[in-house]
């Protein structure tokens, strides 16, 4: 037993350098492997957690039209007594209610369509990232009435700054006519446009008396401490909402479906890279032991002749793989972490990269994921494959002839 | 010196084959390299092309003359003139293969329950045919039958979410250059269908005349959008376009108009190149590896050569041109097997299960590999000329072997 793994170790150093190569390429690649796949994992955090904490929370219940049509019909009853009960339940969860409605709004000079959103201003920080975004004034009180927030490029486009009035025109809930005046007392910069050219909040009470909503709004948005607790969270809310209503539970999938088939396909690309990567350090893995095993033609002969059984040295080869392999895993493993790790501390970026992270919700800098799955799921796959490369080789030792094995030519 | 040369080459040729399995898997090994090098460029140029193609049909033109404060406050009080003289001689002439000027304005429009904010364009429906900006299919009713035509052909989205349909009358709201509020009662003509939801959503058309008509702005129009058809050379003819229109008006080219498309392009090409030399780098290790033991294996016939008068450079140069032919076989291999994939797939590869997060990314449910020469070049540039480098250190190692020490060996 020990002389086989003995012998196997004194072999691989025969040519140490076909060795380090070899060990070289697969270091290199899991190097990479776990580089990109904590920068991945990581990337696809951020990207579910700063989408989610700008505006849609994690679930949220609403009407069951509403998603897809957004009338101002399909609303919720009872909307701020439902967040209240669900803010009892829930302890860990950050509940708000809210209303939505379209309307005209129109400064002095110019006039534009707009979202309204009603908010409740002591809790909908808690759900929401965008009240902490406010650059000049301040966000919404809950004494407020007539108040309301807007994003900057709304600002400007509407030509108006603090303390100026906005009107409103719309329809009510009723189809009547919605007609209202409020003063802008604070103007949030996201450093996003599509995010500052849409934001117009309002105090929710003063929402539902102007577009004649009564109590009813139109979700009730949940912030969870993380996302693992949502399915949970999810199934928890849905036995808490009346039997008969229709209205429904949506999580973050169904809020937002392109967060996560952007994250697929983005891994479907990534995969191809990696499949790739592994295949080609396999390929390295089959020459080199491909080598060792042909240029030893006449010295495995000899142990043939000796009355060594193919499966021995089959197995020989089989040890030596395991060695070479495992010495690529390990160097592998060190490096890649200790890489992550660095990286962990000083964060990624790369050119061009503040774009892409402003139109996916990201920070400037990425910063992997160290996990055991990120770490190892890489080297592993290398490792199994490398193993697998040298089957070929080890298998040929089952064809060799003793006598014709010592007399081939070197 | 012809002659030596040819020799030289034959020997290496032959040398390439003395050890065919070696060579038949270093060969496969660089094939599939450089075909998933070609395969993945090939896939990420199909998706930055419809990305930008897409980006384009939002913001359709390659160069748009705009007010000089329309950007800023894309207002109908920041019109211009509709092109004449010099301005209106560049775009008739080539390389502008079609423009249009369209009058667009921020409006509401409102059926008899809801009302949505929307971007409102006054097309010209013959121009706009030609630019290619037109809605991608028309689900029913019919399109503008021109730039008198007053009814208006919504979005299929947007007509769900405003509660109406084909045929029924909606109210467009927009605001005048005297900052009135202009409305009308319209006919919906016809309901399309974009490329994105996003945009089904935010685009409404009507006739350019009907609209101007009804802000009261005579033939002024907000932008004028031109295109060469092709996106990448838009940097060549925008300055012409520029100095037509005088310092009265801005003149922008996509690039500046959406700079994270421009990044995006940036991105992916430098992404390709990346990509190419990390696949190199680990079939590196395997191309330095074959070449090491093939000179290792030949060191007493290396050193009987010198010894005959061999010149060091020519050993260095036949072990070069080895690699080479290696080399170019992979390369030749690979690049057919890219053609040979890709080719099927140009029809388009549908990925509609994740449409929407294509979306996100700005892509549409087709993908379509778009093979160029340019990537094919770039990773043959890439093979060879890294090839060769690596290549240089077991060269080198041949070609200083002492003669004595060489043909001693064993």
């Amino acid at each position: 037993m020990n002389t086989a793994w003995l012998l196997a170790w004194r072999n691989l150093w025969r040519h140490s350098r076909r060795t380090w190569l070899t060990v070289g390429a697969m270091v290199f690649c899991n190097v990479l492997l776990v580089f990109l796949i904590s920068l991945q994992l990581g990337s696809y955090q951020m990207m579910i957690d700063n989408s989610l904490a700008l505006f849609s929370g994690h679930l949220q219940v609403q009407q069951r039209d509403y998603r897809d049509s957004q009338r101002i019909r399909d609303s919720v009853p009872a909307v701020a007594a439902l967040a209240a009960r669900l803010r009892g339940e829930l302890p860990a969860a950050a509940v708000a209610a809210r209303g939505q409605a379209f309307a005209l709004a129109s400064s002095e000079e110019r006039s534009f369509g707009v979202l309204l959103t009603g908010v409740q201003p002591a809790f909908e920080p808690g759900v929401s990232t965008l009240p902490g975004l406010v650059a000049e004034g301040r966000y919404l009180q809950p004494a407020d009435s007539d108040a309301i927030v807007i994003g900057a490029v709304l600002a400007r486009n509407l030509r108006v700054g603090l303390g100026d009035e906005l009107t409103f025109l719309g329809s009510g809930r009723d189809g009547s006519f919605a007609a209202a005046i409020a003063t802008v007392v604070g103007i949030l910069d996201s450093g996003i446009d599509d995010i500052d050219r849409s934001v117009a909040q309002v105090p929710l009470p003063w929402f539902q008396e102007v577009f004649a909503m009564g109590d009813q709004g139109h979700a009730v948005v949940l912030r969870l401490a993380n996302i693992d607790a949502v399915p949970a969270a999810v199934a928890q809310v849905r036995s808490l909402l009346p039997a008969a209503g229709d209205l429904v539970v949506l999580d973050w999938d169904a809020l937002q479906p392109g967060l996560r088939q952007a994250i697929q396909s983005d891994m479907t690309s990534a995969w191809f890279m990696y499949a790739v990567l592994i295949v080609l350090v396999a390929f390295s893995v089959l020459n080199t032991q491909l080598m060792s095993v042909l240029e030893r033609t006449q010295e495995f002969g000899v142990m043939l002749a000796l009355g060594l059984g193919p499966g021995r040295l089959a197995r020989l080869v089989g040890i030596e793989t395991v060695l070479l392999s495992a010495l690529g895993l390990a160097l592998g493993l060190l490096f890649g972490a200790l890489l992550v790790a660095w990286l962990g501390v000083v964060g990624f970026t790369y050119p061009g990269m503040d774009e892409l992270a402003a139109r996916f919700n990201m920070a400037e800098r990425i910063y992997p994921q160290v996990s055991f799955v990120a770490l190892l799921w890489g080297p592993l796959t290398v490792f199994l494959f490398c193993l697998l490369a040298a089957l070929y080789p080890a298998l040929r030792l089952y064809r060799l002839q003793p006598v014709a094995a010592m007399r081939a030519a070197r | 010196m012809s002659g030596a040369l040819g020799i030289s080459a034959r020997l290496a040729w032959r040398n390439l084959w003395r050890n065919y399995r070696r060579t038949l898997i270093m060969l496969t090994a660089i094939a599939v390299g450089v075909w998933a090098m070609i395969f993945m460029s090939a896939l990420m140029r199909g998706m930055t092309d419809q990305l930008v193609r897409n980006g384009l049909h939002s913001l359709p033109g390659e160069v748009q003359v705009h007010h000089p404060d329309y950007r800023a406050d894309p207002s109908v009080a920041n019109s211009m003139p509709a092109p004449s003289g010099s301005l209106l001689a560049a775009l008739q002439a080539p390389p502008v293969t079609a423009w249009a000027a369209r009058v667009r304005v921020p409006a509401v429009i409102a059926s008899e329950r809801e009302s949505r904010g929307v971007t409102l364009l006054g097309v010209d429906p013959a121009a706009e045919q030609a630019l290619g900006s037109l809605p991608a299919a028309i689900d029913s009713g019919r399109f503008l039958a021109d730039a008198a035509d007053a009814g208006v052909v919504l979005g299929v989205s947007l007509a769900r979410k405003l509660d109406t349909g084909l045929g029924k009358r909606v109210v467009i709201m927009s605001q005048d250059p005297d900052n009135d509020v202009a409305d009308r009662g319209v006919r919906v003509v016809g309901l399309y269908h974009g490329r994105m939801e996003g945009l089904e959503e935010r685009y409404a058309y009507i006739g350019r005349d009907a609209l101007q008509a009804l802000l009261g702005i005579g033939a002024q129009v907000s932008e004028v959008a031109a295109t060469a058809d092709d996106y990448r050379i838009t940097g060549q003819w925008q300055p012409g376009i520029a100095a037509a229109a005088g310092s009265e008006l801005e003149v922008k080219a996509w690039t500046e108009l959406d700079p994270y498309l421009s990044t995006m392009l940036r991105v992916q090409d430098g992404f390709t190149l990346v990509f190419m030399v990390v696949i190199f780098a680990v079939l590196s290790f395997g191309l330095v590896n074959t070449l090491a033991m093939a000179v290792f294996e030949r060191v007493r016939e290396i050193g009987l050569m010198q010894a005959l008068g061999m010149q060091p450079r020519m050993i260095l140069y036949q072990i070069l041109q080895e690699s080479l032919y290696l080399l170019l076989l992979g390369l030749a291999l690979g690049n057919l097997a890219a053609w040979l994939s890709i080719k099927p797939l140009e029809r388009g590869i549908d990925v509609s299960v994740v449409a929407e997060g294509m979306e996100m990314m700005g892509m549409g449910t087709v993908l379509y590999p778009a093979l160029s020469a340019q990537d094919m070049l770039l990773s043959t540039a890439v093979v060879v000329i890294l090839g060769l480098l690596a290549s240089l250190l077991p060269a080198w190692r041949a070609a200083h072997l002492d003669p004595v020490r060489a043909i001693n060996r064993q």
